[in-house]
């Protein structure tokens, strides 16, 4: 697909959003939920270019979404948070990432996994700090001085989230078809090749990884100041679980697929919840098997082939 | 992963009906509930509670005794002459779940009133949508006591007690029947609650009787099905008295290994939610141990307010769902009691007219409320105060489980920190007479 179909393609899925918050407003919330995910995601399909999966990502998301609870206690203002949160997650990036991009497939995967949930473990264990699984409530929050509240509130950080997955979209899109995505794709297909071209598969997996961290950051902090409730649940296995799904049925070809993923899993999993509160998890399971076994590609794999089809 | 898939060609269709169909439906009327003050056709009601994971113990006997007595208020006419329809939602995916669908739940359901929850923290992120969307909202089983003592909510209340009367309770009832106890030891589950609850019985152990000495404080993983390494401990430690406020599997799981190891011999066991789980580990747990169920929540209650309407609710439950009704049960029966008073306060204050949201709110504040034993009032903070009872299990030919004696019943306000206060700092006010004044305990009659 060009860059332009590409570009208008996202515009088009940027004004379906709004139209849809708008026309129904409970939709507001998921699909800002939806957009925030589809960012962190963006980092996991960076990593998934070089065949790296991480099951650890939530360890930058509920990083940040702590980092804003605690920091709005502070500093209540949330273009503050925002940019605050994904320094220190992509800082921390940095550090753990120095110690993981030593290894590779199963053992980055698991390293990962490791260390989200010690901080996992960190957040319920230091009770008197986080209330534990209790979670923390976000104090009152300001964008620009005005109190980020009620519906014109939804609508900045549903703005916020829209602007940062275009930007970080187009970002990755660069990044993706530059010398650095290149090197990403040489390390899945033969890493020592790049060694003899000079260049350190290390550093190009740490750029990425870092990169990928600060778009958890920026995910886990949108997160925060949508549902303005922290539990540790965040940097639990099972949303970083989450966060591959989700880049596997959005479909690893394309910086879209992430977003389609996962507005995709978020709606399928309100829409049966809404209609089966008993068997919810079964219908989920069961479309999200369906896309797998008949779109290997996920939903942007779909959109593609037909393409080549017609 | 590339997308090389040719199926994706013959699904595309179907999936692009499939999804128009569930966006069609997802864009069912929204807006808002109802025109304020014109009546509803159908009242609707959110209930949040846990359909899955490990606390839909508590969860799917809350769903049974809220579809059981909104059938019950349908077939004798509804409230106020409008009939009840319950919407239930999960709690198990965790809170930004649930508090995405009690958005949908009030601007797409258009509800009128919302349950929320089980969870302390799907309660704590759930009260300030309440105020937030201006929609009544009963908080019918979670107990942490932060909600109402950190903040005042306009719409959120809560129609029974919370962590400190139930676990003040135990501690005042261990110290009537075993006041030279010299050592404790708690197994708790490692969560907020399982923190929460030893720090409120630690503060007023403290108080009350300085000087315990706590043998051990063990918080086993949440969910753990193992509990040899804190068993052996404390058989090793000797403890006169093991304090767990564990439940659902994990405290099965403790109180038959416990029972297999004699460990209920050497201690006397105080156990806060034990009422939830005495039909599920039956007679394993040996008679003399001190049992609490979140509240006056007992199908044998030695004393209730109506006999009739106790025996009514236990017998309907049993013959329905084939056990005994539990505390989240009677939890449930509170909120739907509390709503049928609320609106029925409401509509009568507007002379027969149908009240707005702000109107129904209000009327919650300060309502007393039957519930099935005694009955219920909701403070001017929108904390409800209700008796809390205590028992010793006992075990006796007439059930297949142990029973409870020597019941005592707390009333509300002796255990219940006052408005304004946090519990914390009043626990440290406590004196020893308080222990003195008890009211009397009662025996199991069979």
């Amino acid at each position: 697909m060009t860059r332009r179909s590409e570009t208008l393609l996202a515009l088009a899925g940027a004004v379906l959003i709004l139209v849809l918050a708008y026309a129904v407003p409970w939709l507001r919330f998921v699909l800002t939920i939806a957009l925030a995910k589809g960012l962190a995601v963006l980092g996991i399909l960076l990593l998934l270019r070089a065949g790296q999966v991480s099951f650890g990502h939530a360890l930058y998301l509920a990083l940040a979404a702590y980092t804003v609870a605690f920091g709005a206690v502070v500093v209540p203002e949330a273009l503050l948070l925002l940019p605050a949160a994904a320094l220190l997650a992509g800082v921390v990036g940095l550090l753990i990432g120095l110690f993981v991009v030593r290894y590779r497939e199963i053992f980055f995967g698991m390293l990962n996994l490791a260390l989200s949930m010690v901080f996992y473990s960190v957040l319920e264990k230091f009770y008197a700090l986080t209330h534990g699984a209790d979670g923390i409530r976000l104090p009152p929050v300001t964008v620009l001085g005005r109190p980020l509240a009620g519906e014109s509130g939804e609508w900045t950080v549903l703005g916020m989230a829209l602007v940062l997955a275009l930007v970080c979209g187009a970002l990755v899109r660069v990044a993706l078809a530059s010398p650095l995505g290149e090197a990403l794709a040489g390390i899945k297909t033969r890493e020592t090749r790049l060694d003899f071209m000079g260049v350190s598969p290390k550093r190009v997996l740490l750029a990425a990884y870092v990169a990928s961290a600060v778009m958890a950051g920026l995910a886990g902090a949108i997160i925060a100041l949508t549902t303005r409730h922290v539990t540790p649940a965040l940097s639990y296995w099972t949303t970083s679980g989450e966060l591959v799904f989700i880049a596997i049925l959005g479909g690893a070809g394309s910086v879209i697929g992430p977003f389609l993923g996962a507005a995709a899993y978020e709606l399928t999993r309100v829409y049966a919840a809404a209609t089966f509160a008993n068997a919810w998890q079964l219908v989920l399971g069961l479309v999200l098997l369906g896309v797998i076994v008949f779109a290997p590609g996920g939903i942007w794999g779909m959109i593609t082939s037909r393409r080549r089809a017609a | 992963m590339a997308g090389t898939g040719r199926a994706g060609n013959v699904t595309r269709r179907e999936a692009l009906i499939g999804a128009s169909a569930a966006a069609g439906s997802l864009m069912l009327p929204g807006g808002h509930a109802w025109a304020q003050g014109a009546k509803p056709a159908e009242l609707k009601v959110g209930i949040a509670t846990y359909l899955s994971g490990p606390a839909s113990v508590f969860g799917v006997p809350g769903r049974q005794t809220a579809e059981m007595l909104f059938d019950e208020i349908n077939a004798a006419g509804g409230i106020a002459g409008i009939k009840v329809r319950p919407i239930f939602v999960d709690e198990g995916p965790g809170v930004d779940h649930v508090v995405g669908e009690y958005r949908r739940l009030v601007q797409s359901e258009g509800v009128h009133l919302i349950f929320a929850a089980i969870s302390s923290a799907d309660c704590i992120a759930c009260a300030p949508l309440a105020d937030e969307l201006k929609r009544p909202t009963l908080l019918w089983d979670c107990g942490t006591q932060r909600i109402f003592e950190d903040n005042r909510y306009g719409y959120a209340f809560r129609t029974q007690a919370n962590a400190t009367p139930e676990i003040l309770s135990a501690l005042l009832y261990l110290l009537k029947v075993k006041p030279d106890f010299k050592s404790i030891a708690v197994i708790n589950q490692d969560y907020a609650w399982g923190r929460d609850s030893w720090d409120i019985f630690r503060t007023a152990m403290n108080t009350l009787k300085p000087g315990v000495k706590v043998s051990a404080e063990l918080f086993p993983r949440f969910g753990a099905t193992d509990f040899s390494t804190e068993i052996t401990r404390v058989l090793a430690l000797r403890p006169d008295v093991v304090l767990s406020t564990s439940w659902g599997g994990d405290l099965d799981a403790l109180i038959r290994q416990a029972s297999d190891r004699k460990l209920f011999e050497r201690a006397t066991f105080v156990m806060p939610l034990a009422e939830s789980s005495l039909q599920r580990v039956g007679k394993a747990l040996p008679a003399g141990h001190i049992v609490g169920a979140r509240g006056d929540h007992w199908f044998l209650h030695p004393s209730p307010a109506d006999p009739e309407r106790l025996k009514r609710f236990s017998d309907t439950y049993k013959a329905k769902y084939n056990a005994w009704p539990i505390y989240p049960c009677f939890h449930m029966a509170q909120a739907v009691s509390a709503m049928k008073a609320g609106i029925e306060k409401a509509v009568a204050a507007k002379s027969g007219g149908w009240p707005t949201d702000a109107e129904l709110a209000a009327a919650f504040k300060g309502l007393e409320f039957p519930s099935p034993t005694a009955s219920v009032r909701i403070r001017e903070d929108g904390q409800g105060l209700e008796n809390q009872l205590i028992g010793t299990t006992l075990h006796s030919e007439k059930y297949p489980f142990p029973v409870l004696t020597d019941m005592i019943v707390f009333p509300a306000e002796s255990v219940t920190t006052p408005v304004g206060q946090k519990s914390a700092d009043w626990l440290k006010t406590l004196t020893p007479d308080m222990v003195a004044n008890l009211p009397q305990a009662q025996a199991f009659k069979s």
